[in-house]
């Protein structure tokens, strides 16, 4: 194949000859050339399409485009020696533009009144929409009281699995870290009073009360929420979700009660082995920093952590899990379109759940410090 | 027939692949002309899109050669590859168009991956190809997912055509389109195969198109191209798998009513 040459337009005794390749590479010299070209103040142009050495659909809309130009400025124009083949190119570019008609003028833009209302608006209604969702999974785990015998067993087992025990590492490895941050800042104070032993009390109570809870919630949120959103949205993208409804199995009943019930058993075991990870890092830096050996820690350990704080700590993971779920399966089944949406609902399922559950920890503390529980 | 030397743009040569130990392609070959329309016809899941793929450079063949436009691509680098996709356009069997963008920005990528032309410019020759295609001026704002099954088709066209291509694959262009849709895109690539010399390489199951848009139909089956020639001869074929795939009620219909037509 020859190396492309460029489309040019030349004056010459008379008539506009159009040369080389009018072809996609050949035509951006064209447009270089478009402001030097100095058309006739009147009269008719002739164009030469005779030197055209090959035409492609971008050509033909640039030789096309020239046309209209000068027959706008109330030229005629005479397109001459045009090749039978490229005669036909042109023809089916004009009557396929011809047939596609125009574009309609796109809507006025919104003023910031209105959009602002449109924001109040779509919002109010996604807080609607999610208050039903969860109105609709109560209702639906009631009809699986009745039932048991439909419950889906082996999802509730995998999603054990892959929200439960594939989580201990890291969720290990993180309370772990958390220990012996908190048992750090908080030693370097003690230490100043000698009051190294009060270590104990800090590490436990703040670890069982709070952190471990809150820290465990926020890993599953952003692996395992991100992961119920990312599944039901391309699930929703490839019409899995329509056809689920169609063979007649409620998306709920398969995609939504599992993944639920999965994590309400699943976050309060993983928050326990975060308590326990995250008091075993306390201890190793309360002896690290403070001298305060492992067996003097666990005497003083029972005598200041009475059981309700545990239960407390541990108490609050169901409902961080139900948080995690729904919010996640609610954002999955917002998605529409493709894989963009996909991503958007996941980033704001993994933020609307670790805010929601920042939240609730809260607004649990408020209310237990007002009855009393907290201390 | 007298043996003229006519530039290969695909020549494929003893290709396999295969996914795991699953063979789909041994010892394939096929040889597609200068301003052919060829078209790839065999059962479902004899490899049609899977042989597309391995010449598209999507899918790296076990053993064996491909020359497009006279290059070696098993093994080619990756500038090299770059500049042959400037050459071909690929209408996938699913669309694959861009979720995210609007129609005429997807017809406007490629353009805007290969050429230097001003933004203006290249949503000039974007809403032309949308029209080429067949579809109104103003679906070029329209998402995806706003379109239909047909509409869609017609858009991952527009896209395959966006550079000009001297080569075309098309992955079932006319499944999902009415009968005068689908006819209309069969003159539409007739038309451009003869003003612009373009080369088709499409897979279809549609008979009618087989008959009126293709110059060469090669027939996949047992790995290999089993069958490669003009219609009219290939439903005289022997080869059992043939004769099954034409012989049916709807293949001698779409015969019939050729043979008639003439
Ligand atoms: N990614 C993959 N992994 C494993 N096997 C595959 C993969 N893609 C395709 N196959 C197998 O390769 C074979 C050929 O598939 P291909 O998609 O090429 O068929 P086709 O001829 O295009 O069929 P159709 O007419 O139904 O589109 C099929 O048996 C399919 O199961
Ligand atoms: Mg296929």
């Amino acid at each position: 194949m020859n190396p492309p040459t460029a489309a040019v337009i030349r004056h010459e005794s008379g008539v506009w000859r159009c040369e080389g390749d009018w072809t996609l590479d050949g035509v951006e010299a064209l447009d270089r050339q478009r402001p030097n070209i100095h058309w006739p103040v009147s009269g008719e142009v002739r164009l030469d399409g005779s030197g055209i050495r090959a035409i492609d659909t971008t050509g033909a809309l640039e030789l096309l485009s020239f046309i209209a130009e000068l027959e706008k400025v109330s030229h005629p124009v005479q397109l001459i020696g045009l090749h039978e083949q490229h005669q036909a190119l042109l023809d089916l570019v004009c009557e396929r533009l011809a047939l596609a008609g125009s574009v309609t003028a796109p809507p006025p833009s919104l003023n910031r009144l209105e959009r602002l209302g449109q924001w109040v608006v779509f919002h109010t209604v996604h807080v609607a929409d999610f208050m039903a969702f969860i109105g609709e999974a109560t209702v639906a785990l009631g009809r699986l009281a009745l039932q048991p015998g439909r419950f889906r067993w082996r999802a509730l087992l995998g999603n054990l699995e892959t929200a439960g025990v594939n989580a201990l590492p890291i969720i290990a490895l993180l309370a772990f870290m958390m220990g012996i941050v908190i048992a750090y800042q908080g030693g370097q104070q003690l230490k100043t009073y000698g009051a190294n032993i009060f270590i104990v009390e800090l590490v436990s109570l703040t670890m069982l009360r709070e952190l471990a809870p809150l820290i465990t919630a926020i890993i599953v949120a952003g692996r395992t929420g991100s992961a119920y959103t990312a599944q039901i949205g391309t699930m929703q993208v490839t019409e899995e979700v329509d056809a689920l409804r169609t063979i007649g199995i409620p998306p709920m009943d398969l995609l939504v009660l599992p993944k639920l019930l999965a994590l309400i058993i699943a976050l309060p075991l993983l928050t326990v082995f975060a308590d326990v990870l995250s008091v075993f890092g306390g201890m190793v830096m309360a002896r690290a920093l403070l001298e305060v050996s492992f067996s003097d820690f666990l005497d003083r350990f029972p005598q200041v952590v009475t059981p309700i704080s545990f239960l407390l700590g541990v108490g609050k993971a169901p409902v961080f899990a139900a948080i995690i779920a729904l919010v996640g399966c609610y954002q999955g089944f917002q998605v529409r379109g493709g894989a963009d949406s996909v991503g958007r609902q996941t980033t704001v399922s993994v933020v609307q759940s670790i805010f929601l559950v920042i939240a609730a920890d809260a607004l649990f503390s408020v209310a237990l410090g007002g009855v009393g529980l907290w201390r | 027939m007298a043996v003229s030397v006519v530039e290969s743009v695909i020549a494929v040569r003893e290709l396999r692949t295969q996914f795991g130990a699953t063979v789909i392609h041994d010892r394939l070959d096929l040889d597609i002309q200068r301003g052919e329309i060829v078209a790839l016809v065999g059962g479902s899941g004899s490899g049609k899109t899977t042989l597309l793929r391995a010449i598209i450079m999507l899918l790296q063949p076990v053993a064996g050669s491909i020359h497009l436009f006279g290059q070696e691509i098993v093994g080619i680098g990756q500038s090299a590859a770059f500049r042959l996709r400037r050459r071909f356009g690929m209408l996938f069997q699913q669309g694959a168009l861009f979720s995210s963008l609007t129609v005429r920005e997807n017809v406007g990528i490629p353009l805007r991956e290969h050429t230097r032309l001003p933004a203006r410019r290249i949503v000039e020759i974007a809403d032309l190809k949308i029209a080429l295609a067949g579809l109104p001026a103003d679906a070029g704002d329209k998402l995806p997912r706003q379109l239909s099954g047909g509409m869609l088709k017609r858009a991952a066209l527009a896209r395959a055509l966006a550079l000009d291509p001297a080569l075309l694959f098309l992955d079932e262009p006319t499944a999902g389109l009415d009968p005068v849709s689908a006819g209309a895109f069969d003159e539409l690539v007739v038309q451009l195969k003869h003003s612009l010399g373009l080369t088709v390489v499409m897979v279809t199951h549609d008979l009618d198109t087989l008959w009126s848009a293709t110059d060469r139909v090669a027939f996949l089956g047992e790995q290999r191209v089993i069958g490669y020639a003009s219609m009219r001869e290939l439903t005289q074929a022997e080869h059992p798998l043939i004769r099954a795939y034409f012989e049916g009620p709807r293949g001698r219909a779409a015969r019939e009513q050729v043979c008639t037509a003439k």
